[in-house]
């Protein structure tokens, strides 16, 4: 076997380089976050400081909830979404589905500045619209002789359209990870419980969810890790108001970065590498009980 | 449920798309082809000419970018997928790692190594460098420039868009069958040219869509090379930009250049199901 063979010093040394290039500006960063100064170049001692700061931040912390809601919001509408719209796929002939899979798969294909700036476009124009109708046009009727009048609410770019703007890029993720699992399935499964005496929609919840569960946790992960990473997308539908923490970011590194925005950033990779990290091991462990049940 | 009620459940994503993926691209069409007044005009194409330098600029870094990382992601998919199997996943969760941290935070973090006070700088100066050079060739530098130099821009797509070249690449490799380099070995091949003959080819597929994945952010990227850049190298994603919420207001001009971009896309994939079949799998790490 080729492949397997141990690899000599060189190789290692190459591999280790490489990670030395991912990581170093990360632990930079989290080394500055701990910094007493203000400047992510010279050291100044150690300190917490900028950990306080940034709760005191109202900027940061309002950017961090507006992400953390968009993320979820769009994830679980997504997931719930694009699980339907794959298994109404899977029962579709490849006449019709195919196409749509095209169409399904553009947003991820696409650069994300050409989605951004599309639905930017869409949401303009349609707003521009239904603006120019709600100044010229109000509602006005008599109710038992009072007389009502109701007036159409201005539309603006904000956090409505960021949400739309986030479900529409991740569904596409979530069908192309619950899709691999309806395909695995077997088909008979769901015959035999609807002739056991199902419903249709009881043998959905009792059978085709276990089956495909695994695709649309992952599909849900990637979604919402796409949610909270996106930043061009977010830029262009957000609007002038509402602020995404990237955003946020890209906006002070036209003037100065705080380095309470490296404190940030040592709070989600430690996060993200502890559920890593647990993820993992009970995989590994997993895997070991499987391992250990073969041979007994 | 019958299997073609069933399809039905697809139906409300399928009006979805047409509004919020298909609407909006029909409108970047008729921007693209239109003037502020509303009739028909090829000018937003013409006008493009205008931008030859940024143009040429952009796929000069997004090309040299997507050369270096394939240069670099290769053999380290290679390498990787010759350990054993916790090294292997230990080190792809290594390498997924960094895109967790938001992108424009890690390229910030260049910018502060790159900067002229920054730790490169200061690490030279340190070592007398500096001083050594001024010495020998009588000139009176006190630090490198390297923020706002195209080296800087290409140095932040690599750095950012590496794992994109590396996952598809070793995802092909890691699966490539051993009953076929052994066959090929016992043939009498010798092992460059079962490299040359076989993993090669059979990890084409791997290859193509990182290209495509490294490629696509790189040509299109703005915040990058703002940051990077220092403003003095724009790009396509910066040209882009300008024209839908900087100072230049023309979405028509931006439209038609997000058009090009579109058709860039599409011949991407175009080449990738052409020559790589069942890259889905690379895609989908």
């Amino acid at each position: 076997m080729s492949l397997q063979k141990k690899n000599g010093v060189l190789n290692r040394l190459f591999m280790g380089l490489v990670f030395l290039f991912l990581y170093a500006p990360i632990f930079l960063l989290i080394v500055f976050s701990f910094n007493a100064g203000n400047s992510s170049v010279v050291w100044k001692g150690f300190s917490l400081h900028w950990y306080v700061e940034l709760f005191q931040d109202r900027l940061i912390m309002q950017s961090i909830y507006t992400t953390l809601l968009v993320s979820l919001l769009a994830t679980a509408i997504a997931t719930v979404a694009g699980t339907f719209a794959s298994i109404g796929f899977y029962a579709m002939r490849r006449r019709w589905r195919d196409p749509l899979m095209t169409v399904n798969s553009i947003p991820m294909m696409n650069a994300d500045i050409v989605t951004g700036v599309s639905l930017c476009l869409l949401f303009v124009a349609v707003f521009g619209l239904w603006n120019e109708f709600a100044e010229n046009y109000r509602l006005t009727f008599s109710l038992f002789g009072a007389v009502y009048r109701i007036t159409f609410p201005r539309l603006t770019l904000g956090f409505g359209t960021l949400l739309i703007a986030h479900i529409s890029f991740n569904i596409p993720y979530v069908i192309l990870s619950v899709g691999p699992k309806l395909r695995q399935m077997d088909k008979n499964l769901v015959d035999a419980a609807q002739d056991l005496g199902c419903t249709w929609f009881q043998a959905f919840w009792k059978v085709i969810l276990p089956e495909i569960m695994p695709g649309i946790v992952s599909g849900a992960l990637i979604a919402f890790t796409m949610s909270v990473d996106d930043f061009v997308i977010s830029y262009f539908t957000a609007g002038s108001a509402t602020s995404t923490l990237a955003m946020a970011i890209y906006g002070m590194t036209k003037k100065r970065v705080s380095p309470e925005i490296n404190a940030v950033s040592t709070l989600l990779f430690v996060t993200v590498l502890a559920l890593l990290v647990i993820v993992n091991v009970r995989e590994a462990r997993a895997e070991k009980a499987a391992a250990a049940q073969r041979f007994d | 449920m019958k299997k073609n009620k069933r399809s039905l459940l697809a139906v409300p994503y399928v009006v979805w798309m047409a509004l919020f993926v298909v609407a909006p691209i029909i409108m970047v069409v008729v921007y693209a082809f239109s003037t502020a007044s509303g009739g028909f005009t090829l000018d937003n194409f013409t006008r493009m000419g205008t931008y030859t330098v940024i143009f040429t600029r952009s796929f000069k870094l997004a090309l040299i970018a997507t050369a270096v990382c394939l240069l670099i992601g290769y053999p380290l998919s290679y390498i990787m997928a010759r350990e054993g199997p916790r090294f292997q996943r230990v080190g792809m969760m290594l390498i997924m790692l960094p895109m967790w941290v938001n992108f424009l935070l890690r390229t910030y973090s260049w910018m502060s190594i790159l900067e002229k006070n920054g730790l490169i700088n200061q690490f030279f100066s340190a070592i007398g460098l500096f001083d050594l050079i001024n010495a020998v060739f009588g000139t009176n530098i006190e630090y490198f420039h390297m923020i706002g130099t195209q080296g800087a821009v290409v140095l932040g797509m690599v750095y950012n868009y590496l794992p994109f070249m590396i996952l598809p690449i070793y995802s092909v490799i890691v699966k490539l069958d051993n009953s076929l380099l052994e066959a090929a070995r016992d043939l009498g091949a010798n092992s460059t040219a079962v490299f040359r003959k076989v993993i090669f080819p059979l990890s084409l597929p791997g290859i193509l869509s990182g290209v495509t994945m490294v490629f696509v952010p790189s040509v299109s990227t703005f915040a990058i090379s703002r940051l990077l850049g220092g403003g003095t190298q724009m790009l396509l994603g910066d040209l882009i930009e300008q024209q839908f919420l900087g100072g230049a207001y023309n979405p028509h001009l931006g439209s038609a250049i997000a058009l090009v971009m579109m058709l860039i896309v599409i011949v991407c994939m175009w080449v990738m199901n052409h020559f790589g079949e069942g890259e889905e799998q690379a895609v989908m790490l």
